[in-house]
């Protein structure tokens, strides 16, 4: 059986397994989105920002 | 603006004809698509805020080329672009110039020095500047007012204590609080800029009042202010040369991180922003041609009723 079918009778099926799955995937969902673009936001501002920097002052 | 809308061509814009409705027009030779009416009030709409917006435009346009003071040249800001944070080692050197230049004339009430901390300052740092100012506060127990060594809660204290005090140490003349200068002039911080390295000697034929200065990018061309900023005006921690123009970009910076102190967070949600909506819009596409899959690959037959 495929794996798109496993996951479809396992979680999506059953309204409590798909409410914990719509949470969870949020979760998890949100924090790599979130990390991802402080990432990106870092690498695009090397150098200029404040935690570049403070290890001059500490 | 809709009320004037539905009282000029009644409820007929407005009516809902529903996806099927054109989809049918168009398919069929024998249903009636928009009546000539609506076609025209349409086209007049179009044609009047087309019209009305190419006005706007052409009025904004010549605007800009009347009045004589010079525009400001665009500098090359760190900051500028859709992703750029602020340099925050400049934020300091501006910080440093404000206070040894411009905090004699110019006050800075909107910021507080906590808002340095984990800016351009560590947490002691910002307390040590603080202490270094005396704050006027009250009333004590006795109902007498005092002065104290700044906290961190405090806000940077005024030159003066009001603006008559200001007018009549300045020959008049006001000199504007800082805080928010660099979103409240046209040009932002290439006009602090051009203003603060702009400044030369009146040509032929412009008589100036005493105590006033010549600057080509002021409106008026008369400035109260005199030029103060000049190679080594101003000493930095860093080691960075002070030049006139060094000093100008870094203190031009430091205002625009005291009007808008949360750029970087912006720039960072522009960032989210992008990412998101882009995944929203690949759903939102699928999901079109999902639902418009069966819309579109259907077939209108129209069968004769025979009269019997």
């Amino acid at each position: 059986m495929s794996l798109w079918a496993t996951l479809n009778r396992t979680v999506f099926k059953r309204t409590s397994t798909f409410a914990l799955a719509v949470a969870s995937g949020t979760f998890f969902f949100e924090r790599t989105f979130d990390v991802a673009s402080q990432a990106i936001f870092e690498h695009i501002n090397k150098g200029k920002l404040w935690k570049d920097i403070k290890h001059k002052y500490e | 603006m809709a009320a004037a809308v539905g009282r000029i061509c009644g409820a007929r814009l407005f009516r809902n004809t529903g996806i099927v409705g054109p989809q049918v027009c168009q398919l069929s030779t024998s249903a009636q698509g928009w009546t000539r009416n609506r076609k025209l009030l349409l086209s007049t709409l179009g044609v009047v805020g087309g019209g009305v917006g190419a006005l706007l435009f052409a009025l904004e346009q010549s605007v800009q080329a009347s009045g004589s003071e010079a525009h400001p040249p665009h500098q090359p800001w760190s900051h500028d672009g859709w992703f750029k944070s602020l340099d925050h080692a400049s934020i300091r050197r501006g910080y440093e110039v404000y206070k040894q230049v411009c905090k004699a004339c110019h006050s800075l009430q909107y910021i507080a020095f906590r808002n340095l901390v984990n800016v351009s300052h560590t947490e002691e740092e910002a307390k040590a500047e603080a202490a270094e100012v005396m704050i006027k506060d009250g009333p004590d127990e006795e109902g007498n007012f005092f002065e104290r060594p700044g906290k961190l809660s405090d806000y940077f204290p005024s030159p003066y204590p009001n603006e008559n005090a200001a007018r009549a140490a300045n020959n008049g003349a006001y000199p504007p609080d800082l805080s928010l200068i660099c979103s409240g002039r046209k040009g932002g911080e290439d006009y602090i800029f051009a203003l603060l390295t702009g400044y030369m000697d009146p040509p032929a034929g412009v008589t100036l009042r005493e105590g006033q200065n010549y600057n080509p990018y002021f409106p008026g061309g008369a400035i109260s202010m005199a030029q103060s900023l000049f190679d080594e005006a101003a000493e930095y921690s860093d080691g960075t040369p002070p030049t006139a123009s060094q000093l100008a970009k870094d203190v031009a910076t430091f205002l625009r991180w005291c009007s808008e102190p949360e750029l970087d967070d912006r720039r960072l949600m522009m960032i989210k922003v992008i990412g998101m909506f882009s995944l929203l819009s690949a759903v939102v596409y699928y999901f079109k041609r999902h639902k418009w899959a069966t819309l579109k690959s259907r077939k209108l037959a129209y069968k004769p009723v025979s009269k019997k």
